[in-house]
């Protein structure tokens, strides 16, 4: 079996135990204010590294190249209040455009 | 609703990219449901990560979920079979749908209204941008698409930033992560990036004198 179809059976697995876990067994009790902060703030850390990463990376090293553009013009959009859409086609557009005339 | 679209637009191209494939891209979709997990997982992937680091990302930004299941377990009702079955539906938009409603049986039905249609939706997008991808070749990065999900995961995090606590963990989640490209496999700087919390907690627990 491949990498990609492991990771997603073992992945469907751990996400499944987490969705099912309150319904099936807490019934109406409340989950501990210090794990439920921690649930709250994890994503924050983890979502800024995949950023940060995808953006920067190029296997073990880091460069600065037209993802660069296109993220920071995503940025703005989202500042701006931007439909998803509207971001996503405009950091391609940026990234495309920067690859074209640079 | 209509704005998961692109989205799961996105995580099939993402999924085309890491080379997986329509019906593992789909696999994900099915199972895992969970639109920012699979993101992160895939990526990890299609970086070279081992199996290990794409579950663990994936789960670690899963935690909500278990915070999610307890919000609604009260409003969760018939046999343990039925909950089970209709916890798959545990994701962001089923429980904001089920949240905004005051009567416990009518949080049930737009859960679950909530959560079929995202469900269906993020399916079909899903095949729809694995497709067109596929079908595109080797232009991917001619057309800048390898952008789409840096902005998408941008995207994602963006609600996310608005206390000051979540400021400080993405922040320093980020400059952990980049620190750790160079010097570690492909993978462990994106669940390193887990460790900001450190700095989102540190203003409450200092009191206590406490390192986490």
């Amino acid at each position: 079996m491949s990498d990609g179809s492991i990771t997603l059976f073992v992945l469907f697995a751990g996400t499944y135990l987490l969705k099912a876990a309150g319904p099936v067994l807490l019934g109406g009790r409340t989950l501990a204010p210090s794990i439920a902060r921690l649930a709250d703030l994890v994503p924050a850390g983890l979502l800024a590294a995949l950023v940060a990463v995808s953006t920067f990376g190029a296997g073990e090293s880091l460069t600065v190249d037209a993802r660069a553009a296109g993220v920071v013009a995503a940025g703005v959009a989202l500042w701006r209040r931007a439909p998803f859409v509207v971001v996503v086609l405009l950091a391609i557009a940026v990234t495309a455009g920067v690859r074209v005339f640079a | 609703m209509l704005a998961l679209i692109p989205f799961g637009l996105v995580f099939g191209v993402t999924a085309s990219e890491a080379g997986l494939t329509l019906l593992q891209s789909i696999g994900y979709s099915l199972l895992v449901f969970t639109g920012s997990a699979q993101f992160a997982a895939v990526e990890v992937l299609g970086d070279g990560g081992t199996v290990a680091a794409a579950v663990l990302s994936g789960l670690l930004l899963n935690l909500r979920s278990l915070a999610f299941g307890v919000v609604m377990a009260p409003a969760m009702v018939g046999s343990r079979l039925r909950r089970a079955a209709e916890s798959q539906l545990m994701i962001d938009e089923s429980v904001a749908v089920a949240t905004a409603q005051t009567d416990l049986r009518w949080r049930h039905y737009g859960y679950l209204a909530g959560g079929l249609a995202v469900f269906a939706m993020w399916n079909v997008t899903t095949i729809v941008g694995f497709s067109v991808v596929s079908s595109a070749g080797d232009v991917v990065e001619d057309w800048g698409l390898d952008v789409a999900g840096p902005a998408a995961f941008l995207a994602l995090l963006w609600p996310r930033l608005a206390r000051r606590d979540q400021q400080a963990t993405a922040l320093v989640g980020a400059a952990i992560a980049l620190t750790l490209v160079p010097i570690t496999p492909a993978g462990v700087p994106i669940i390193a990036g887990a460790l900001g919390v450190v700095a989102g907690r540190v203003p409450r627990e200092r009191v206590r004198g406490s390192t986490r």
